[in-house]
């Protein structure tokens, strides 16, 4: 404290200090909280910014005469450099990503829930935290990486062991997929399963059922939700995956007969031809208009989940 | 006499031997179904090292390649993804952490910002070509940079964006609320207890997921393939200022995709070891984000 002097009370120095501090320190806390609002606005901007930019690039071929959309989704003829005949149907394409993400769900799901089950129910804690490390960075390989690895390793262990004429095809996409997916379904799996309340576990413990009956007859169909969202975020992974598909799904545009049959996906068809459509082309469009459907797909898909999740939260 | 009966109390039954039989039969199935997605990544990773064993030298990262790609080293795409990473991340992590901190901090429960979380976890799930097609309509085309480093940064930075918010978040929200309220009790602004008490407190989090998206960044090719990367570009052995920001520049990963599909007559173990050059950048930084984490958890004071 200050000496108060003759003829009026000084005010604490803290108090001057603080009083000295406002008037800058408000000014700057504004226009800092201005930045936070603005950057928190941000995300909506962009998701927006994405849908206007693909979009507005895709616009002009829809009003284009020689081109109707329904064509589009149902033809499987795709001719886009053809000089007489050009055609845009991208039916084969969208069997292409199903067949490749079907296959790969039907692999990654039951050994996702398998190593979920194993994780939250199974196994010490020091082998859950090596297991999470495992995964953590099975997610981290990069698609490329991945692709590579279906176009090099399990190309051939495929032309190897099922005699089919290439290696680059549904299956083998399929498996490297499914690697790809294996960690997002595990991770929400076990929260799934983690969110399952111990009263559960120990009602059905106090009658004397084993692990197995316990996880078969009372965690699954009270997580059942979750495993769900778990799926619909593997395949929202799966119609989304770029390289790798791209380079271990061989290259045919035709509707895959057998899970040996190279096919090509949405995202694929777009990785692979963007370079050549000249910016403007019809061509070029059709590829802007395929990244809609693609956006619009994984939107609605990811949508669906996170409701789903966020149920399971409020819970 | 007959001797008084023997109490028995806990006698293994056939229905108990059963029961422990499932009991382990359950365990080793849902053990190998982990092991079936651990052992084929590990003999993946051997393979790779393997077949890269020939090339994997220091000369092999500093050196340029030669003859149309056929030889020498990745230092231009070594150079060219370290560039990316960076400038993406400089520009999505202060954005990602102040929306995080709007998110989490001020964000009052209303339609508003509940779409924005909804923006947020959909921009999480956009695919990354679209990301390409994004980036190619609007910062190659709308705002003329043209293919450029940072066309192809700020791209990989809009894709990083919705995670880092997330993982933010979450360590944003682990800070306990009586924290904060002691913070506010002694009079400090909103923004005060937020820079002295919330983002100290929450930093080991913000930054495992800041580092993690280091890996992520350097390994997406798509959104980068169509904005500023491209399948050569002459550099100089060991130069660290290569590229300008307005030029195209390239990257491993885009590297590692021509050498493997557009570039007859590699020499074998090229592909290979930039691959696992690749796979080895990812797993130092997702190394050095686990045990920053592990440290600063166990440091941690609540």
């Amino acid at each position: 404290m200050t000496e108060p002097k003759s003829g009026g009370v000084t005010p604490p120095t803290f108090v001057v200090r603080a009083a000295r501090r406002a008037a800058w320190a408000v000014g700057g806390e504004k226009i800092i909280e201005a930045l936070v609002y603005l950057c928190g606005f941000s995300a909506i901007i962009f998701v927006l910014g994405i849908f206007v930019f693909v979009f507005k690039e895709a616009l002009p071929i829809l009003a284009n005469d020689n081109f109707s959309l329904v064509q589009f989704l149902t033809s499987s003829d795709w001719f886009p450099t053809s000089e007489t005949n050009k055609r845009y149907g991208v039916f084969a394409m969208i069997v292409g990503t199903a067949s490749v993400t079907v296959l790969a769900m039907l692999i990654a799901v039951p050994f996702g829930l398998g190593a979920a089950i194993y994780l939250s129910e199974f196994c010490g804690q020091k082998t859950r935290e090596t297991l999470k490390i495992v995964i953590e960075f099975l997610a981290a390989v990069p698609s490329v990486v991945w692709g590579f690895i279906g176009l090099t390793v399990m190309s051939k262990l495929i032309v190897q062991y099922t005699g089919a004429p290439v290696g680059v095809n549904v299956l083998n996409g399929g498996i490297i997929l499914a690697l790809m997916s294996v960690p997002i379904i595990v991770s929400i799996s076990e929260d799934a399963l983690k969110a399952v309340p111990d009263s559960y576990r120990e009602a059905a413990i106090a009658l004397g059922v084993t692990r197995w009956q316990l996880v078969w007859r009372v965690l699954l169909p009270a997580a059942k939700q979750g495993l769900l969202a778990a799926v619909l975020l593997g395949v929202g992974r799966g119609v989304g995956e770029t390289m790798a598909v791209l380079m271990a799904t061989g290259h045919a545009v035709h509707i895959p007969h057998s899970v040996l049959d190279s096919v090509r996906t949405l995202t694929a068809n777009i990785a692979a031809e963007l370079g050549e459509a000249p910016a403007g082309s019809d061509h070029y469009r059709v590829l802007f208009l395929t990244g809609v459907l693609l956006f619009t797909l994984t939107f609605g898909v990811n949508l669906i989940a996170d409701t789903i999740v966020r149920g399971i939260r409020r819970k | 006499m007959n001797a008084p009966p023997v109490p028995v109390m806990f006698v293994e039954t056939a229905a108990v031997r059963r029961k422990l039989r499932q009991e382990t039969l359950a365990k080793w199935i849902f053990f190998s179904m982990a092991a079936a997605m651990v052992v084929p990544l590990l003999c993946i990773v051997g393979y790779l090292i393997v077949r890269a064993a020939p090339s994997l030298n220091l000369e092999f990262l500093l050196e340029v390649p030669k003859r149309g790609m056929t030889e020498g080293g990745i230092w231009p795409a070594l150079i060219g993804t370290i560039y990316l990473v960076f400038i993406s991340l400089a520009v999505s992590a202060p954005i990602g952490i102040l929306a995080a901190v709007y998110l989490n901090e001020y964000a009052r429960d209303n339609w508003f910002n509940r779409a924005i979380n909804l923006a947020v976890i959909n921009l999480a799930g956009v695919p990354s070509i679209v990301h390409a097609l994004f980036g190619l309509g609007a910062f190659v085309y709308a705002a003329r940079f043209g293919y450029s480093i940072i066309s192809a940064s700020l791209t990989l930075a809009i894709m990083t964006l919705p995670v880092i918010i997330a993982s933010t978040r979450e360590s944003l929200a682990s800070v306990p609320r009586s924290f904060r309220e002691a913070c506010w009790n002694v009079g400090a602004t909103r923004w005060q207890t937020i820079k002295s008490v919330v983002l100290p407190n929450s930093i080991s989090g913000i930054l495992t997921g800041v580092i993690l998206q280091v890996s992520r960044a350097a390994g997406e090719t798509a959104p980068v393939m169509f904005t500023g990367v491209v399948f050569f570009k002459a550099a100089e052995r060991g130069d660290i200022f290569p590229y300008y920001l307005n030029e195209q520049c390239m990257a491993l990963s885009m590297h590692l995709y021509t050498l493997s599909t557009q570039v007859p007559g590699v020499k074998e173990s090229i592909p290979f070891a930039t691959a696992v050059v690749l796979l080895a950048l990812v797993v130092i930084v997702n190394a050095a984000a686990i045990s920053l984490r592990v440290y600063l958890r166990s440091r941690k004071k609540w």
